[in-house]
């Protein structure tokens, strides 16, 4: 069991307010990402969690039993810290065992959960080196290793990924959602990528400036942003927003279009522009398209099309696939 | 970029230095072992030349000897154990976020700059005085007996004064340590179920190992001769009860006027010395390699 409640939590580092008020309920089993821009207070909620910081205000409950003020170490949870945080003079066999020991566990007893927990993880040949023995990819497991053979409620991962390099992530970010599958624990991820979200997550929260701006599976995020921010932040590559004549022409103070729900044509078209950059990638080609009166977009189209610098195309939006946004940005029911 | 040229360059470079270092060292050594093998007493310059191992021979079997040997390990044993302890128990302290901590950091740090003919006059006459001493007040107004530290407890005194110089040093030392431990393995720690205890047993001392091997290699080299505190406050008695092998050797030399003598009590100190130094590297040195 590993449910995690938050009831209107605040953190304040003096009067400034980190976290304003944030409630949010994850469910036993569910991988739950928050993602956010840097400085959004996405790894204090997780700290808050953990117990590594102190709330302010509001409760926090675990499994339905508030844990607001326990212990870090009573909280049953473990945590994979984005440095790995591995204890430096220990082996990989100790630093997996060492919640163990701690909790007390006999030798024999702690031996055979470390072997168990290095075969999950492929670690059985490096028991018996350091750390610093160890590749990036390889001390992350022995961080997860030290997770897991705790039994935690939940994991909670801050920032796993991001010491490591690109080909590598795209691995561990595969061993940690098949790792989801096989424990089918509670885990909360924090990431900055928004691909990582969209790809681990079961549910996502979306964090602007300490406030939660939207908690839904990703494709609820994709297909209904509930406002400007969700909209441009969940995506890739950006949406395209438009305000001015343009939007009130679909009765809203701003529209934004997703770079994949526009046509683009060589003869005609809605909007005439300019191809600035031309990003080919193979699969699709990303156009940098100056639009007239209307400022830099970005479209996809597909790969093969051979579309250059200067080159001038007509952009037509997908009808049904326009988002429309009020002054402060809140998403409207589409029209 | 180590080619054979910039091998060569690099040891003409540094040649001037070593040699002079080299020259430096060799020289008074090689005296040394000179006048240790001569019949060399200031009080009778008439009687000269080699006598060979004849100043070995009286000054190991000095019984005079024994006790310094015993009374210099005693020293640096003692001091070594007060401020390594100390000084760990100290770091941790001053690790702690605390209101005026850079003064009190000051604080702490000031007595290493205090020369010890100072510290060891101020100990003497302040501290330890069994008249106007601190320490006698304090035994007095508690209605107790007051003790002649000095006279009594002589080695003791001389570690006292002389750890409590050598304190601040490795305190500071710790401190560094203790502030570059990574903040995420001492939560990680936290998260693991381990108190505070297991924190400082299975985490922090270990971090610790590598700033606790060089304080101890390096107090030791000052340790082993320690001299002005024994000058200033015991003069090495009563008798050679605080003795150690410097103050014997001085004794020989500026109190017996006996040159010849005193150099084979500094040869002796040198091997005692290295004798130390290798069990040293052998127990802890091994902490430094990375």
């Amino acid at each position: 069991m590993g449910s995690i409640q938050l009831q209107h939590v605040n953190k304040s580092f003096g009067t400034h307010a980190v976290i304003p008020d944030a409630s949010l309920e994850i469910k036993d089993g569910e991988f739950v990402v928050f993602v956010g821009p840097s400085g959004c207070g996405k790894s204090t909620l997780l700290r808050l969690i953990a117990g590594l910081e102190d709330t302010t205000s509001g409760q926090i409950l675990l499994d339905g039993q508030d844990m607001t003020a326990a212990a870090p170490a009573k909280r049953q949870l473990a945590m994979v810290f984005q440095s790995y945080a591995l204890y430096p003079h220990m082996t990989v066999a100790q630093n997996i065992g060492f919640p163990l020991k701690m909790a007390g566990m006999d030798k024999a007893a702690i031996d055979a959960k470390v072997k168990e927990a290095a075969g999950v993880l492929n670690l059985t040949s490096y028991l018996d080196r350091r750390p610093r023995n160890l590749s990036g990819g390889q001390r992350q497991r022995v961080a997860i290793g030290r997770a897991i053979v705790r039994e935690p409620k939940a994991f909670l991962f801050d920032e796993p990924l991001s010491n490591l390099d690109a080909a590598l992530r795209v691995n561990m970010r595969l061993e940690i959602s098949e790792l989801h599958h096989q424990l089918k624990t509670t885990m909360v991820y924090v990431t900055h990528d928004q691909v990582e979200a969209m790809t681990m997550a079961d549910r996502i929260v979306v964090l602007n400036a300490g406030n939660i701006e939207q908690f839904g599976t990703p494709m609820e995020l994709y297909r209904t942003p509930a406002n400007r921010f969700v909209a441009g932040f969940i995506g890739s590559p950006k949406m395209n927003f438009v305000d001015g004549a343009e939007a009130a022409k679909h009765g809203a103070f701003a529209i934004g279009v997703r770079p994949e729900h526009m046509a683009v044509n060589k003869d005609s078209g809605l909007w005439r522009g300019t191809v600035g950059v031309a990003e080919h990638l193979g699969s699709d080609t990303f156009l940098h398209v100056n639009v007239d009166g209307l400022g830099l977009m970005t479209v996809r189209a597909e790969g093969e099309k051979q579309l250059h610098h200067g080159d001038v195309v007509w952009l037509t939006p997908d009808p049904s696939r326009i988002y429309r946004f009020d002054k402060d940005g809140q998403a409207l029911a589409a029209a | 970029m180590a080619t054979r040229q910039t091998k060569a360059l690099a040891r003409a470079m540094m040649a001037p230095s070593i040699i002079v270092l080299f020259v430096w060292m060799i020289v008074p050594l090689v005296l040394t072992l000179w006048f240790s093998f001569q019949r060399y007493n200031l009080n009778y310059p008439e009687r000269s030349g080699f006598v060979w191992f004849r100043n070995y021979y009286f000054f190991l079997t000095d019984p005079a000897f024994l006790q310094a040997i015993g009374n210099t390990l005693i020293l640096v044993v003692g001091v070594l154990v007060i401020t390594v302890v100390g000084g760990i128990l100290l770091a941790l302290l001053l690790d702690q976020p605390i209101w005026g901590q850079g003064i009190v950091r000051l604080l702490v740090i000031a007595p290493f700059f205090v020369m010890p003919t100072v510290s060891a006059l101020v100990w003497k006459n302040m501290m330890m005085h069994p008249q106007y001493g601190i320490f006698a007040w304090i035994s007095k107004t508690l209605g107790l007996p007051t003790v002649a530290w000095l006279t009594d407890y002589p080695l003791a005194s001389v570690i006292i004064i002389t750890a409590w110089e050598w304190l601040p040093f490795a305190a500071l030392i710790l401190l560094t340590a203790l502030q570059s431990l990574d903040e995420d393995q001492k939560e990680a720690s936290e998260m693991d179920g381990a108190n505070f205890v297991n924190r400082f047993i299975y985490i922090i001392l270990p971090h610790l190992a590598r700033a606790i091997t060089v304080v101890i290699l390096i107090e030791t080299i000052f340790l082993l001769s320690v001299f002005a505190e024994i000058y200033v406050t015991t003069q090495g008695g009563p008798g050679y009860s605080s003795t150690n092998l410097p103050f014997l050797v001085y004794v020989q030399a500026l109190l017996n006027y006996d040159v010849g003598g005193a150099s084979a009590g500094g040869m002796v100190a040198v091997v005692l010395a290295n004798i130390v130094a290798i069990f040293l590297i052998r127990i802890v040195g091994r902490n430094l390699d990375a």
